[in-house]
């Protein structure tokens, strides 16, 4: 509640703030009072002259300036009466900067909850195929998820492409529905104890099996082959090396690559592993936000969404 | 003449001739980044990309240019309007030198990504030693020549330049407080929202002295000097001095409205920075007013020209300072290239625009000479420089409150309108007229370069006689 350790520490702020707000026009009024050498429009000068020329004159303060001085002093004065300011006085409009951000969640809540929760009850199929949920879809895209996927959802290096209809932890409704709400967890462990020259073999099979004719050592990837049945590799993408959508264990007999196809980006990946991570969004966005947000990204893949 | 003594014009003449030299790099390297905003292609290299030479640029504009500037300029007002040569003269050499390696240490550790992260405190702890070092020196040799000054009055630059002194020690001491862990690397004294305060209390105090009281003590010197009459009102001058030295320590926590800061705290930051437009104000008036009866010598001479429509910038900027710290206006304005443009109308149109005019004062005297080589150059100079301002800051004004608007636009849904990136696409016109008026800004300061080259080649450094105090011709 107090910002500070003792009410000591409250007193004592309020006290030099008020005496120095004060004293600001204190001040002014003093000066302005103390007589000039000058008579009023007759300006002399004070009689110093310095490095040969630099000389004073002592005119009296400008009035309008002075009653710009006094005004913001009498302005900070009410300020600080009407908003919390002096210490762990809350100021009379009892207003805060965490009440007013709760009001006005509040009250977007209020107001914007019965459009969301309108598409909760819907199936995520017909939610995707509700054009103005697609539009609000996107707009919320644009703003959570663009960062990471791009405006065109088609993903970065390391970032999923969205509309390819390939997917890490499956395409379906409901899974992608899990994945936004709950983020997922991408892990790849780290090979590089088999040794330089079996994680290269290994980087070699895997180039073997792409449909993208990409270039690769027989002699090598047939001992790859061998080494993925049993230093465990068929463990998470299966024996097939097709992946396994249960862990998020990529398919690597098809054209896409996360993280890319090049022998060197393989070997990096197979001795170094990887990590990535969706992060949850259900506290976040909330419940019916993400159902927008799924039946939005489920679209993307089916061919019924228009582009982003 | 070999027999009389004169003042330490040595020092001046090196901090002077920097001022220009670090100006043009400074600014060369603001144009740089302009560019990158416009086409993101130029990140070149890891060393070159925006976010290595950013801070290079604040620095290098702001402690190179702006720290030379004042250097030179106070050397000079303090020993004139004192009376008596540098005190010192071997630790103001130090302090020429050390301000130099200081700068060279800047643009080599930041571009190599060396860096404590703090805005305008960027520099590593070996080199914040150095820097303290060297304003110790610096205020030994100031403070040094006002003790033995031979009239009895201090003149009003001096107390500017001295508060400008003491404050930014004390700025740095606290700021720069840290934890070495390498050489190349440290931690804040301080943690999460403090760290931010004191950030922030420093930030803005390197505005309001480094930038500010500093520059006003250029003022106080070079504007009666060069319309040749007394100051409008030493009454004024008493009062604004305190007002402002007092009110801008407060000003700081305006930098972090609707933050985690207490609400209390931004209040107060707010409250103090509306209190500061009438003694920021006071300076403007006090230098405009100096004019009277000397309006028509703005018509053909091109320092007064600078030295005039600096204080019409610091009008205008101390006017929309105290409005962006208002709660309500810095919810649009906070985190927008408005603030970036604020900034700018302070430093060029203010800070460099007093400097350059100071500047082109001393060069000639400095060398022994009557004038500039060509004044037809400077008026040039002048007009491509307002030109470049101007444009610089109505496209960031622009920017500034379109993005302000898109950032908090929503449909009927409560969805955002307008995604981040839309907002960034808008700007990119605007970030180009930034890019020319910027490059506008660098060109006058080559034409300054060359001019001061043809003034001060072939001649000899000249070191003008010590005079004595006017009371005592009579």
């Amino acid at each position: 509640m107090s910002d500070f350790v003792s009410g000591f520490w409250s007193v004592y702020v309020a006290l030099i703030t008020l005496v120095s707000v004060v004293g600001c026009g204190v001040f002014l009024w003093v000066q302005s009072k103390a007589k000039g050498t000058a008579a009023a429009g007759q300006a002399e000068t004070m009689g110093h002259v310095w490095d040969e020329t630099l000389q004073e004159y002592n005119n009296p303060l400008p009035r309008w300036w002075s009653w710009l001085f006094y005004i913001t002093v009498v302005f900070a004065l009410g300020y600080l009466a009407a908003y919390p300011g002096l210490g762990t006085y809350q100021g009379a409009f009892g207003w805060s900067s965490r009440g007013q951000y709760d009001g006005e969640m509040q009250q977007a809540e209020a107001q914007y909850a019965p459009i969301f929760a309108k598409y909760q009850s819907q199936d995520v199929k017909a939610v995707a195929a509700d054009p103005e949920a697609r539009k609000m879809g996107e707009r919320l895209f644009l703003t959570y998820c663009a960062q990471c996927h791009g405006s065109d959802a088609r993903g970065a290096r390391g970032f999923p492409n969205l509309t390819d209809n390939d997917w890490l932890y499956g395409g379906a409704p409901e899974q992608i529905e899990q994945s936004i709400l709950d983020g997922r967890q991408g892990v790849m462990p780290p090979h590089a104890h088999l040794g330089a020259e079996a994680v290269k073999d290994l980087a070699h099979y895997v180039r073997s099996l792409s449909p993208d004719k990409l270039a690769y050592d027989a002699a090598r990837a047939a001992r790859g082959k061998e080494a993925f049945a049993t230093v465990g590799c068929a463990g998470c993408h299966g024996p097939d090396a097709k992946g396994m959508q249960a862990m998020g264990a990529p398919n690597l007999t098809d054209s896409v690559w996360l993280y890319g196809s090049s022998e060197a980006t393989l070997i990096e990946t197979i001795s170094k592993g990887r990590t990535n991570r969706m992060p949850a969004h259900k506290d976040f966005l909330g419940e019916a936000k993400v159902h927008l947000l799924a039946a939005y990204v489920y679209g993307l893949s089916q061919g019924t969404a228009g582009k982003p | 003449m070999d027999n009389q003594a004169t003042y330490n014009y040595r020092v001046v003449r090196q901090f002077a001739v920097m001022t220009v030299v670090w100006g043009i790099v400074g600014m060369l390297v603001g144009v740089i980044i302009a560019a990158q905003l416009v086409w993101p292609e130029l990140n070149l290299h890891e060393f070159l990309g925006y976010g290595r030479l950013r801070p290079l640029h604040t620095n290098a504009v702001i402690f190179a240019f702006g720290g030379c500037a004042l250097f030179a300029t106070s050397y000079y007002v303090v020993q004139r309007t004192c009376h008596t040569p540098l005190f010192a003269p071997g630790l103001a050499a130090f302090t020429f030198w050390g301000w130099q390696l200081v700068i060279v240490l800047a643009a080599v550790t930041l571009p190599l990504g060396m860096t404590t992260s703090k805005e305008y405190a960027e520099l590593e702890w070996p080199i914040d030693i150095l820097i303290t070092f060297v304003w110790v020196a610096y205020a030994v040799v100031f403070f040094g020549t006002i003790v033995k000054r031979k009239v009895p009055h201090i003149y009003v630059a001096n107390w500017f330049y001295g508060g400008f002194i003491l404050t930014v020690a004390l700025l740095h001491l606290v700021n720069s407080c840290e934890i070495p862990v390498t050489l190349t690397k440290s931690y804040s004294c301080y943690a999460g929202v403090q760290d931010a305060m004191v950030q922030w209390w420093y930030g803005h105090n390197a505005v309001g002295f480094f930038l500010t009281a500093g520059f006003l003590g250029m003022m106080y010197y070079f504007v009666p000097k060069q319309a040749g009459r007394p100051v409008y009102s030493y009454r004024l001058s008493v009062v604004h001095f305190w007002a402002l030295i007092f009110t801008y320590m407060w000003a700081g926590p305006h930098h972090l409205h609707y933050t985690a800061l207490p609400d209390w705290t931004q209040s107060v930051g707010m409250v103090f920075s509306l209190i500061l437009l009438a003694p920021s104000w006071g300076g403007m008036i006090n230098g405009i007013m100096t004019m009277s009866g000397a309006w028509h010598k703005l018509r053909d001479d091109p320092i007064l020209k600078f030295l005039i429509t600096s204080l019409s910038f610091y009008g205008m900027s101390t006017f929309e300072g105290p409005m962006m710290s208002i709660k309500t206006v810095n919810a649009l304005s906070h985190y927008t290239d408005w603030t970036v443009g604020h900034v700018h109308s302070g430093a060029l149109g203010w800070v460099a625009f007093i400097s350059i005019g100071s500047i082109y004062y001393l060069m000639p005297r400095l060398f022994g000479k009557e004038q500039m080589h060509s004044v037809r150059l400077m008026t040039a100079h002048f007009w491509i420089a307002t030109i470049g301002v101007v444009l610089y800051i109505a496209s960031m004004w622009i920017a500034g409150v379109m993005q302000g608007l898109m950032w908090r636009a929503t449909n009927p849904d409560g969805t955002l309108t307008y995604a981040f990136v839309e907002a960034v696409k808008s700007t990119y016109p605007f970030w180009a007229i930034r890019f020319v008026g910027g490059l506008m800004f660098l060109v006058g300061m080559l034409l300054m370069a060359w001019n001061v080259w043809k003034t001060v080649a072939g001649t000899k450094p000249y070191d003008a006689p010590v005079l004595a105090p006017a009371g005592q011709h009579a």
